[in-house]
């Protein structure tokens, strides 16, 4: 009956956020649902403005002030994070839960050094100050960042942007978070230094066992590093499942589409790049029934009707489609 | 870039080629420095009265002349200048601390505490500083404690809205996000993050508002709101100075001279280290 075993790390759980705007209320999440279990990475895949952003904010309890958790759970190692007291969820902030952002350049404060930094955020820990600055530099050593002796003393000018962002994860993995959270990580590198810090992360995670929450709208980059994958559209999970089930059977027109567009599937040379027509619906005023209907070619009756729920298509892969699910 | 160079060390490569800047410092310290030691430099004693040497032109002997009582004006200006910088250090120093906190709290607070403090600091800052003055000084009585307390009080408003402003920028920056999200509380961020880098604009502002202070203590010891005599104050013996005037112009000249020194000394130090900390000059270095 009960296997707390193999319950997941983190379960998002029908999670509906909204915000406050002058235009009325804008609802950035409905009813998102997927989990992650101990020591899979995940990636959470989508366009701009499908709520990764907002999503992430409500997982580390930092939504803006105008934003409103409507329904919904999320469970982290089985306690409920909606209801934990600020001073408990703080605590788990650093410690279980880690980030790491997109821009490396301004993730760290300019005018602290490195070490300083690093020592900061040990804060939580019941260390000597040498014992903190070994880790640190273990911890530097680890991200693959040569003379970390060096860099410690240093400050975040004088390192570049690919450094940057392995001290950042460096500072996130510190207290050996349970969870890692990357905000598109790799968005702001060139591709040689994404390739390597996806390898980084790759490696860190199996050394860790920490379990990683990765947002990127980067296809290749997903494939490459994730175990399970989640494609969200306009504050919607449209399809969730194994990197070879969405990638390889993709069965949301949307998610197909997407893989149509990816510039690194394109085989022939093309003058025009393949766009999905139309644009994201208003999320104010939603339109009655598939949020993706307006622009899917292959939408049928029902699909105005009715909101179609995100349900399993077989071995775990979960679609939300009408049609998908009568082609299976 | 030369590595392993610390925020002081690189301050001042840079201040060292700027002439100004350098002139400024120089200024700042030779004055610091002069007035610290003016017991022990001064020829004469500043309350000393010689009524046979009155109203003297500069000699060997003194100086700078003497004024109405026959008193050593180098002497009283040696002395002013502690006065001066009594009351700029402690008032400065004050008025930034107390800036500095409710400036991060408007800036990092809740909406509704922001608007009461700007609220607060706009009224402060549209009361005419010498109305106020006066007023203060009828309720209290003329000192150097009320000089002090009148430049506090105005002088706040300006730290509090900088901060503000500064922390206002700062807050949504992503490493101070970044470091909301690994745990840290906003006590933690406040002191942490927010203040070491507001403490550049800070303390230029500060530099900056040196003369004016020093400025403001001698507007209100001329006006007799003050330091009472016989205290040398720059201002009270621009006072002497005035109502003598036609007999000698030596206490006017002895007076204006040292103001008119530590405005530039500090204008000119203020704005190197503006030019040095303003990051959108840094990065075309």
């Amino acid at each position: 009956m009960s296997e707390p075993e193999i319950a997941p790390l983190l379960e998002v759980d029908r999670l509906s956020v909204s915000y406050d705007t002058d235009r009325g209320r804008l609802r950035a999440l409905r009813s998102v649902s997927f989990d992650i279990g101990r020591g899979e990475i995940v990636g959470i895949v989508g366009e701009s403005g499908c709520g990764k952003s907002t999503l992430i904010s409500a997982v580390i309890r930092l939504l803006a002030s105008n934003a409103r958790l409507d329904d919904g759970a999320i469970r982290f190692d089985g306690e409920d994070l909606m209801s934990l007291a600020p001073d408990r969820m703080r605590a788990l902030r650093g410690a279980r839960l880690a980030m790491v952002f997109q821009d490396p350049m301004t993730s760290l404060n300019p005018v602290l050094s490195i070490g300083r930094q690093m020592l900061d955020v040990q804060y939580q820990r019941k260390a000597s100050g040498t014992d903190k600055r070994e880790r640190s530099l273990a911890m530097l050593q680890k991200v693959g960042i040569p003379d970390p002796e060096r860099r410690l003393r240093e400050y975040p000018h004088q390192l570049s942007g690919g450094m940057r962002q392995r001290v950042a994860i460096a500072m996130a993995l510190l207290m050996e978070p349970a969870l890692l959270i990357a905000d598109e990580p790799t968005t702001a590198l060139d591709a040689t230094l994404e390739v390597q810090i996806i390898h980084q992360l790759k490696a860190l995670q199996a050394d860790f066992g920490c379990s990683i929450l990765f947002i990127s709208h980067h296809l290749g980059v997903i494939a490459e590093l994730c175990d399970r994958v989640v494609v969200m559209y306009a504050g919607e999970v449209v399809e969730s499942g194994t990197v070879r089930q969405v990638f390889h059977e993709p069965r949301h027109p949307y998610t197909r589409k997407l893989l149509e567009c990816d510039p690194a599937r394109i085989s022939e040379r093309t003058r025009q790049l393949p766009i999905i027509a139309g644009a994201l619906p208003d999320l104010v005023e939603l339109p009655e029934g598939c949020v993706f209907r307006t622009r899917c070619d292959r939408a049928v009756a029902e699909c105005a009707q009715r909101r179609p729920a995100l349900e399993d298509a077989g071995d775990g892969h979960r679609v939300a489609c009408f049609v998908a699910r009568s082609t299976s | 870039m030369t590595p392993r160079e610390g925020l002081i060390a690189s301050t001042w490569r840079q201040l060292r080629r700027d002439p100004l800047g350098l002139a400024g410092l120089t200024i700042v310290v030779v004055v610091g420095v002069v007035t610290l030691l003016a017991p022990w430099i001064a020829p004469h004693d500043p309350l000393e009265i010689d009524v046979y040497n009155r109203l003297m032109p500069p000699s060997a002997e003194y100086w700078l002349g003497t004024d109405q009582l026959g008193r050593d004006i180098f002497s009283r200006v040696l002395f002013g200048g502690q006065v001066a910088l009594k009351v700029s250090l402690v008032a400065i120093g004050v008025s930034m601390a107390i800036g500095l906190a409710l400036g991060m709290l408007a800036g990092f607070g809740p909406r509704w505490l922001d608007r009461l403090l700007v609220v607060a600091f706009d009224t402060m800052r549209s009361f005419p500083t010498i109305m106020f003055a006066l007023a203060i000084v009828a309720l209290l009585g003329p000192s150097l404690n009320t000089v002090i307390l009148v430049i506090i009080i105005a002088s706040i408003p300006i730290y509090g809205r900088v901060v503000r402003t500064q922390t206002l920028a700062l807050r949504e920056k992503d490493f101070i996000k970044a470091e909301r999200a690994l745990g840290a509380s906003t006590f933690r961020i406040l002191v942490f993050h927010v203040m070491p880098n507001i403490a550049a604009p800070l303390l230029i502002l500060a530099s900056m508002d040196v003369p004016v202070v020093v400025g403001m203590e001698a507007g209100l010891s001329f006006l007799g709101l003050g330091v009472e005599p016989p205290t040398p104050s720059w201002g009270s013996i621009l006072n002497d100075g005035y109502s003598y005037i036609r007999n000698s112009p030596w206490p006017i000249v002895a007076g204006g001279i040292p103001l008119i020194v530590v405005t530039l000394g500090f204008t000119f130090f203020g704005e190197s280290l503006r030019d040095i900390f303003d990051p959108k000059l840094r990065s075309k270095q």
